[in-house]
């Protein structure tokens, strides 16, 4: 009668992910946003060719943290105590819980990121150097935010001003990500080694993830 | 179905939410093949009452056991899959379908997918397996709460307002669940505003006023 640990993680992944799909508010409201902010910047600035590129990739980065927390955090405000409940009493772990939350949001920042990137490489003009980095940087960003957003989720979800405390817990935490992946980048652009910054955003992705894992049912617990 | 006896035991449990005694004092003893019947004004503490024996709350004070875990300790993680808990909102995902909202459940909990099935066949909603809870009843998702729970066939009922939104057979299909579930050597806590429907199942009743059982 009782499930794995990787199943009832892979259960919250896939109904999630399906929520996601028929609600479609990463689709067909973050994503564009995302996109717009792009586009508006070089008309905000200007069209000058060697600024834009000069900027585009960090720029890139700042969009994907901004609106990436809000796909992380969407669970915040889409789960009810009721659902909350089943959840509980179906025995899941609360662990696995937060594993397969996270994971539904990493699968969607990854796609958000790969529409982001290429809408930033056509409309910055930026170089491809160093883009063979750019898998790893987004796989470490993707996990970070995801994991990050939905312990976020999960403490704010326990409390009444829920939504407000969001940007506050994740802006500051989701810096090392940012600094990490632009300074990966840079790093390569001036011909250095970017081991340092990966490995920054790796050692911040295993952290949020044993975090989020040891505190899964105390959060659970509190709400 | 219940090993070694009693199925609640609480002795002088107090819950708080914040600086407020949402429960006082309670005393409370369930045995196997009991049902019981709570009634109180709105806010009285009903629901908190259901949620504590849910082991979905820590109380504050007193001691407590349901199905032999001990309630201020991590034992109640172990006994929440056999306790079928309906709350008087329903815990549905708005976006899936009756089905899909079943299956997850059962996939979490490792219930054959068949189950699925024969649980919203046996409440009357195998025609709307794949609605949108969104586009459902109040009465169909309340139904299929009741899915939820003969898939799961839990050994303690918890039920918060089982007759409310439902019709004559969904009604008689909830007491049969209650006697089934007692017959069986389990037991319910009915919380109504109904009391002549609940007593007809209630081995015993209590009344529930801020926050103290009488």
């Amino acid at each position: 009668m009782r499930t794995t640990f990787r199943t009832q993680a892979m259960a919250i992944t896939k109904r999630d992910l399906m929520r996601e799909r028929r609600s479609g508010e990463v689709l067909w409201v973050t994503l564009p946003f995302g996109a717009i902010a792009l586009l508006l910047i070089p008309i905000a600035i200007g069209t000058d060719r060697p600024t834009l590129r000069a900027i585009g990739i960090g720029l890139f980065w700042v969009i994907v943290m901004l609106f990436g927390v809000l796909i992380a955090v969407r669970q915040a405000h889409t789960e009810t105590q009721a659902q909350r409940d089943v959840v509980a009493l179906a025995g899941i772990d609360p662990a696995a819980g937060y594993v397969g939350r996270a994971l539904a949001s990493f699968f969607l920042l990854i796609g958000f990121e790969a529409v982001l990137a290429v809408v930033t490489v056509a409309l910055y003009d930026v170089p491809l150097d160093g883009w063979i980095w750019m898998p790893l940087v987004m796989v470490l960003v993707g996990a970070g935010l995801s994991l990050l957003g939905t312990l976020a989720a999960s403490i704010v979800s326990t409390g009444r001003s829920a939504s407000a405390l969001v940007p506050l817990l994740v802006a500051p935490l989701s810096v090392p990500l940012l600094i990490g992946a632009t300074q990966t980048f840079e790093a390569l652009r001036l011909g250095r080694s970017s081991l340092t910054w990966t490995l920054m955003m790796t050692i911040v992705v295993l952290l949020l993830a044993i975090a989020g894992v040891l505190s899964a049912r105390t959060l659970q617990e509190s709400g | 179905m219940v090993e070694n006896g009693t199925i609640v035991s609480l002795q002088d449990i107090s819950v708080r939410a914040g600086a407020t005694h949402i429960l006082r004092n309670v005393i409370l003893n369930v045995q196997p093949g009991e049902a019981v019947g709570v009634f109180g004004a709105n806010g009285a503490g009903k629901t908190t009452l259901l949620r504590l024996l849910a082991t979905l709350l820590k109380p504050a004070s007193g001691s407590g056991v349901v199905l032999g875990a001990d309630l201020n300790n991590d034992e109640r993680y172990e006994v929440r899959h056999r306790i079928g808990y309906i709350g008087h909102v329903p815990g549905l995902y708005p976006e899936m379908t009756l089905d899909e909202n079943l299956s997850f459940i059962a996939t979490a909990m490792g219930i054959d997918g068949a189950a699925v099935a024969s649980s919203l066949a046996a409440v009357g909603l195998a025609g709307a397996a794949d609605r949108r809870a969104e586009v459902c009843s109040h009465g169909m998702q309340r139904r299929a709460e009741f899915a939820r729970i003969l898939m799961a066939q839990p050994e303690f009922l918890l039920l918060d307002e089982p007759h409310s939104a439902l019709d004559g057979s969904a009604v008689d299909l909830v007491d049969d669940l209650v006697r089934q579930t007692i017959e069986a050597g389990g037991a319910a806590v009915l919380v109504s505003h109904d009391r002549s429907r609940v007593d007809d199942l209630a081995t015993f009743s209590v009344e529930i006023a801020g926050g103290t059982l009488s």
